[in-house]
């Protein structure tokens, strides 16, 4: 049985604040790990989304992606997803979170779990770049509701 | 050195289109149409901002990082930038031959990564409101109706894709920014258990894959009006091929034909490269123009990838990807195929060699052994080059005594095929949007197009809230007067 929650975190360590999200799923890991709570979280990190993905949901009460964002307000934003009505993309290169449930209703014919994508708020995406302050700043906040999500009853029972 | 429809006479006195398809952080593609007031098309161009900044980057890095660093150029094909990037080291550790192991283990490596890329591809051209969203016409209904009789092919693309990824992470040890090839061999051996695990699922990988071509065929083969005139060029066409001619996407020498199918070049010793290829640059574009030298700027441009490949070998040494090759070419009636929608044609047969390829080396003992790096005396430059998915890739490195990287020069596929894309686009928007009021459906003709090359945009970078399709139509005086986007939100006045 694969574990209820699945967390993907979308992001190149190696571009400044592109390393938000996976940076987030260091810290969860570890926190799980500590807790003995890990065989209910699944936690997947990678460059960027893609149709296999949709594979990662099935079987899952909920999902969670996390990501960096350049639009989105500060220091982070926290929402539920639904499946979008065109995977259409002019590249194969990458995919939004609401065409991977897309792509799990195309392949399943069943409604993906629910999602929800917690978005922080980046600067700057250099290659070779640290974290910015403000990103840093943002980061921290995240992750004050990262914990709390976690903790929730639909993550936790 | 100008095309037709690349420089207008009067831009001051047209309409501007831009279809800007994904503003990313690092890397991005946008199409600019200039149009006059009876919206012909005077100008049209696509823009992609090549990554350069990586070049620069890892000067004065030890050179053992950098097959490791380049992975971090592209999420899609790591493991492509990972060998050509260990190929052109391995020169420089004096590796002029590695073990059977190594070479087998990269190998296999690199087919995987072929094979999930080409997948990954298949699944897109699986769903025709992916290749071909466009406004209602008969090509559309053909398309979904050859996807009603195969329901499978879309859950079988994404099955394909995540074998391709397994051999990936099984010889690369991570599915994604792997550390397989590093300067001299390889750093993974295979285990009994992994080999096997890989055998129990290759054979339907093989059927799935033999499919897939079936299904491309059945497209051209019932709009061949459509498939062989969309955007159709002539070009020259170049990439690696292997022993005796063989299509081979690690390994092999340069070869170069003109659009007839004759010989520019041939048996090419790749450490070479800088003599047979030069780079334009433009003011209008960040991205180069490689041309072949001996040719000239105005007839030296050629293309890369799966069509190039195809056209290209003598032949394919896996049966059944040989017995599609063949009939491609009857097909084409034995004069090479320009037209770029073939490209998904030759991809499905180069995924099915790959596939193929893959049974064969996971039936081969060498896989298994721990003989895994070799080395010799030393050199300070090294040249190393591949076919990846989309074509050929060429990583150059200089370091100096204290193993210190001095010079990086790297040709991606996208770049080779710049000069082809741009006469791609010019030609769909000369066919489909001359004259026309422009909807998103005609716009979309354009993104089709781009699809068929599946350009590398260096997305590494992966940021929320850049990924929409926007087209903005801008006036001479610079103002916004309409904008499309594909999620259909935000039309504000129309795309006319």
């Amino acid at each position: 049985m694969p574990a209820p929650v699945v967390v993907f975190a979308v992001g190149n360590r190696s571009r400044g604040d592109d390393a938000l999200g996976p940076m987030l799923l260091d810290r969860l890991a570890a926190v799980l790990a500590a807790e003995g709570r890990g065989s209910r979280f699944e936690l997947i990190d990678d460059f960027q989304l893609q149709i296999e993905h949709a594979l990662d949901l099935a079987g899952r009460e909920r999902a969670l992606f996390i990501d960096a964002g350049t639009g989105t307000s500060a220091p982070f934003s926290y929402h539920a997803i639904e499946p979008a009505s065109s995977v259409a993309t002019h590249s194969t290169h990458a995919l939004p979170p609401e065409a991977v449930l897309a792509v799990y209703r195309k392949l399943t014919g069943c409604e993906p779990p629910p999602a929800f994508v917690l978005c922080v708020r980046g600067e700057s995406f250099e290659l070779g770049a640290n974290l910015t302050p403000a990103a840093t700043a943002n980061l921290e906040a995240a992750w004050t509701h990262l914990m709390q999500l976690c903790r929730e009853p639909e993550f936790t029972d | 050195m100008t095309f037709q429809l690349e420089t207008a006479a009067h831009p001051e006195k047209l309409r501007r289109v831009a279809i800007d398809p994904v503003s990313r952080v690092e890397g991005h593609g946008k199409v600019t149409l200039l149009l006059d007031e009876n919206g012909r098309v005077h100008q049209a161009r696509l823009h992609i901002v090549e990554f350069r900044g990586f070049e620069k980057f890892i000067q004065g890095r030890p050179y053992w990082e950098v097959p490791v660093m380049v992975q971090r150029l592209c999420g899609i094909c790591p493991v492509s930038h990972n060998i050509a990037a260990s190929k052109a080291f391995d020169a420089i550790v004096g590796a002029t031959r590695l073990t059977p192991t190594a070479e087998k283990i990269r190998r296999l490596m690199h087919y995987g990564q072929i094979m999930q890329s080409h997948a990954l591809h298949f699944f897109h051209l699986c769903s025709p409101d992916l290749l071909f969203g466009f406004d209602s016409d008969v090509a559309r209904r053909n398309i979904a109706g050859v996807a009603r009789e195969h329901p499978e092919t879309a859950r079988r693309g994404v099955l394909l894709r995540r074998f391709g990824q397994e051999v990936i992470r099984v010889t690369a040890g991570k599915r994604v920014h792997g550390t397989g090839a590093i300067p001299g061999g390889v750093n993974k051996a295979v285990t009994i258990e992994e080999r096997d695990a890989l055998l129990t699922h290759v054979y339907h990988m093989v059927a799935w894959s033999r499919e897939a071509v079936r299904l491309v065929e059945q497209l051209h083969t019932q709009n061949p009006a459509l498939y062989n005139s969309f955007g159709v060029f002539r070009s020259n066409m170049m990439s690696l091929v292997g022993t005796d001619g063989a299509l081979d996407f690690y390994d092999g020498a340069l070869r170069a034909r003109t659009d007839s199918g004759e010989l520019i070049f041939d048996g090419v010793d790749y450490r070479g490269y800088d003599r047979y290829i030069e780079e334009e640059v433009k003011p209008w574009s960040y991205m180069k123009f490689p041309f072949l030298t001996s040719l000239g700027k105005e007839k030296g441009w050629y293309r890369v990838g799966p069509l190039s490949r195809i056209q290209n070998c003598d032949h394919i040494p896996t049966p059944l990807a040989e017995i599609e090759r063949r009939q491609f070419l009857d097909y084409c009636g034995g004069t090479p195929m320009h037209a770029p929608l073939a490209y998904h044609w030759a991809r499905m047969i180069e995924m099915l060699h790959a596939v193929e390829t893959i049974k064969d080396l996971l039936h081969d003992d060498d896989i298994l052994g721990d003989d895994l790096v070799t080395g010799g005396p030393r050199a300070l430059e090294g040249v190393g080059v591949i076919e990846a998915p989309r074509g050929t890739l060429i990583h150059h490195y200089r370091v100096d005594e204290s193993d210190l990287v001095t010079m990086c020069n790297l040709i991606v596929s996208t770049t080779h095929n710049n000069q082809a894309m741009n006469e791609a686009i010019r030609n769909v928007a000369k066919r489909y949007l001359n004259g026309h009021t422009l909807t998103e459906g005609l716009l979309n003709h354009i993104e089709v197009v781009i699809r068929a090359f599946d350009p590398c945009l260096s997305c590494a970078t992966h940021a929320l809230g850049r990924m929409p399709l926007a087209v903005e139509l801008v006036d001479a005086e610079g103002t916004v007067v309409g904008r499309l986007s594909t999620d259909g939100a935000a039309t504000e006045g129309g795309a006319d």
